[in-house]
C-alpha cells in the first residue's frame, strides 16, 4: 500500500511539473504582448518597458521560466498589479467558496443520478429508461450559464425563494449548486445505468432472486454495491472539472470564489493574478486526481497492482 | 437494426435544421442581425418580432439565425482541425510505440491535466477575444482525446492479420497506417467528433458568455445571453431563447451521435 502511494504521488510530480509549464508557456509563448494588453491601447513606450522589467519579462525566457518554477516551489506567485495584494493570498481567501460550491454540487448530483440510475437500469428498455436517458441528455445538453439564470428567474425572481446571487446562508447556496451540479448529475446518471446493466447480468444477483430475496433488496443491497465503485471513481475524478466548472457558475451568481476571481483578473488584465488563478485551478485539479487515484486503491485492491 | 430510434432521428433532423440554417442565414431570417430601433429596446415576444428584441432593438431570432453561423463555424471547424492534429498524433504514437509513444502520451497527459475549459479560458485570455483564437483555443484542448482514442485504436489493430499481411507483402509503414489502418478508426473517430462538435458549441457559447469569445456586434448564442443576463428582471425573453438554441442545438448533435454509436457497436 505504502509503495503505491509513494509510486503515485512520484508519478504526479511532472505530471505537476507539466502544468506549470504550460501555464508559463501559455503566459509567456503566444502570440500577443502581454503587457501591451495590461496597460491597454494608450499606454507609451516608456510605460511598457518599465512593467516589462518589473515583471522580469524582459529577461531571456529560460531565466524568467526558471524564476517562475523557483517562485511557484515557494508559493510566491508575485502580487496583483492593481490590488498589489500577494496573489496567493487573494487566492487563499477565495478558495474555500470554490470548494464549498463544488462539493455542494457533487452532493446534489449524486442524490439525483443515483437513483435514477438504478431505476432506468432495472426498468432497461422500458418507457422509465428511455425518458430517464433523454432526461440525462437534455440535462448535459443545457448549458449552465442558461440554467443558471432560468432558475434566478423562476426561483429568485418569480417565487423569491433564494436569493438572487451571492454567498450567504445555505440558501444562497441552492441555486449555483443546482445550476453546476446539473450536468454531472446527467453524467453520473448514464454512468450509474451502465454499470448497474452490466452488474445485474452477474451471477450472483440471479442467486440473490432465486433465494426470493425481494426486488429492492437484489437491486440496492447486491447490486447497487458492486455497481457504484467506477461511478464513486467517475465523481471524484469530476471533483477536480467542478472547479474548473465553477469559473462560469461563480460569474453568473456573483459567487465569491476562485472562479469570478480568474474572470476579474483577466478583464481587468491582471497577469500575475490570471497566471496564479489558472495554476491553483490545475494544480487541484492534478491534486483531486491523485487523491481519488490514492482512495480508489484502498476500495478496490486490483488497482495497485497495475 | 430494426428500427432507428426516435432520439436518432430527432438528431438528425435538429442538426440538419442547425446546418441549413446557419448557411443560409440571411436568406431565412425576417430582419437583419445588426439593425437598430433603440426606441423598442427589450420589447416583449408579438406576433412581428415573435422572440422579442433586445436592448438596442435588435430582432432576437434573426440574431439567433445568424448567431448559429457562429457556433457552426467554431463547431466543424474546431472538431476538424482537433480531429486531424489528434490522429495524427495518435497514429503516430500507436504505430511507432515504445518511447514515442511514452513520450507522446505523456504529453496529452498534461494537456489533459487541465480541466474543461481552463486551457481555453487562459489562451483566450491572451491571445484576446475573436472568432479565430476562439477556434484555437478550444482546439489547443480538443486534439487530445482524439489523439488518445486513434492510439488505442491503432495499438491494437496493428497487430492484427489483415496488417501482418500488407507488412509481408511488403507495404510501407505509412501505406499501412494510412490504407490498412485508418479506415478502421474511421467510425468511432466520427462518433466522438459528434460529440465533440457539441461540446466545441458548448464552449464557443460560454467563452462569448464570459466576455472572451466572438465579439460584438457579431450575434453569437454565449454572448447573447450574458447581455440577456442584465435585463433578466425586465426581458427574461433575452435570455431564455439563446439558450433554448444552444441547448436544441447541442442536444439534437448529442442524440444524433449517440445513435450513430449504436449504429456502429450495437453492444453498447
Amino acid at each position: 500500500m505504502k509503495a503505491y502511494i509513494t509510486r503515485r504521488l512520484l508519478l504526479a510530480v511532472p505530471v505537476a511539473w507539466g502544468v506549470v509549464t504550460m501555464v508559463f508557456l501559455i503566459i509567456h509563448m503566444t502570440p500577443g504582448d502581454p503587457v501591451a494588453i495590461m496597460l491597454g491601447e494608450s499606454a507609451t513606450i516608456a510605460d511598457m518597458e518599465s512593467l516589462r522589467s518589473e515583471l522580469g519579462l524582459d529577461k531571456p525566457v529560460l531565466e524568467q521560466y526558471a524564476k517562475f518554477l523557483l517562485n511557484v516551489v515557494s508559493f510566491d506567485l508575485g502580487n496583483s498589479i492593481y490590488t498589489g495584494r500577494s496573489v496567493a493570498e487573494s487566492i487563499s481567501t477565495r478558495y474555500g467558496a470554490t470548494v464549498e460550491l463544488a462539493l455542494a454540487s457533487m452532493a446534489l448530483a449524486i442524490l439525483l443520478a443515483i437513483p435514477l440510475g438504478v431505476m432506468a437500469a432495472a426498468r432497461k428498455d422500458t418507457v422509465v429508461d428511455r425518458v430517464g436517458m433523454a432526461l440525462s441528455l437534455i440535462g448535459v445538453s443545457m448549458p449552465s450559464f442558461w440554467i443558471g439564470p432560468l432558475l434566478i428567474i423562476f426561483f429568485a425572481i418569480d417565487l423569491k425563494w433564494f436569493p438572487v446571487s451571492g454567498r450567504g446562508g445555505v440558501e444562497s447556496l441552492v441555486l449555483p449548486a443546482i445550476t453546476l451540479g446539473t450536468a454531472m448529475a446527467a453524467i453520473l446518471s448514464r454512468l450509474t445505468r451502465a454499470t448497474m446493466i452490466d452488474t445485474l447480468g452477474e451471477d450472483y444477483i440471479t442467486t440473490a432472486r432465486a433465494k426470493g430475496l425481494e426486488n429492492y433488496v437484489v437491486l440496492f443491497k447486491h447490486a447497487l454495491r458492486n455497481a457504484l465503485l467506477p461511478v464513486v471513481t467517475v465523481a471524484g475524478l469530476q471533483l477536480g472539472a467542478l472547479l474548473a466548472g465553477a469559473i462560469i457558475t461563480e460569474t453568473i451568481f456573483s459567487w465569491p470564489g476562485i472562479g469570478r476571481l480568474t474572470i476579474q483578473a483577466i478583464n481587468a488584465r491582471d497577469y500575475p493574478l490570471v497566471q496564479g488563478c489558472v495554476l491553483a485551478i490545475a494544480l487541484s485539479y492534478t491534486f483531486v486526481n491523485i487523491v481519488v487515484d490514492i482512495l480508489y486503491s484502498f476500495v478496490d485492491p486490483r488497482v495497485r497492482l497495475r | 437494426m430494426s428500427r432507428l430510434p426516435t432520439t436518432f432521428i430527432f438528431g438528425v433532423v435538429v442538426t440538419l435544421l442547425f446546418i441549413f440554417t446557419a448557411m443560409l442565414a440571411p436568406l431565412v431570417s425576417p430582419y437583419s442581425p445588426l439593425e437598430q430601433e433603440l426606441y423598442a429596446g427589450l420589447e416583449d415576444p408579438g406576433t412581428e418580432h415573435i422572440m422579442g428584441r433586445d436592448r438596442l432593438g435588435r430582432d432576437i431570432l434573426s440574431r439567433i439565425i445568424h448567431g448559429a453561423r457562429v457556433s457552426l463555424t467554431v463547431g466543424f471547424v474546431t472538431v476538424t482541425v482537433s480531429v486531424v492534429v489528434g490522429t495524427f498524433i495518435g497514429a503516430f504514437a500507436g504505430y511507432a510505440g515504445g518511447k514515442v509513444d511514452e513520450v507522446v502520451m505523456r504529453v496529452t497527459d498534461i494537456f489533459l491535466a487541465f480541466p474543461g475549459i481552463l486551457l481555453a479560458i487562459a489562451v483566450m485570455a491572451i491571445l484576446g477575444p475573436s472568432l479565430n483564437n476562439v477556434i484555437i483555443a478550444l482546439s489547443i484542448m480538443g486534439w487530445t482525446g482524439f489523439a488518445r482514442l486513434v492510439r488505442g485504436q491503432v495499438l491494437s489493430l496493428r497487430e492484427r492479420e489483415f496488417v501482418l499481411a500488407a507488412r509481408s507483402l511488403g507495404a510501407s509503414d505509412l501505406r499501412i497506417v494510412v490504407f490498412h489502418i485508418l479506415p478502421n478508426v474511421v467510425a468511432p473517430v466520427t462518433v466522438e467528433a459528434t460529440f465533440g462538435v457539441a461540446s466545441a458549441i458548448i464552449a464557443e457559447a460560454g467563452l462569448s458568455f464570459l466576455g472572451l469569445g466572438v465579439q460584438p456586434p457579431t450575434p453569437s448564442w454565449g454572448a447573447m445571453l450574458a447581455e440577456g443576463r442584465q435585463f433578466l428582471l425586465i426581458a427574461p425573453h433575452m435570455t431564455t431563447f439563446p439558450g433554448l438554441a444552444i441547448m436544441v442545438a447541442v442536444l439534437g448533435v448529442n442524440f444524433l451521435g449517440d445513435g450513430l454509436r449504436d449504429i456502429i457497436d450495437p453492444r453498447e
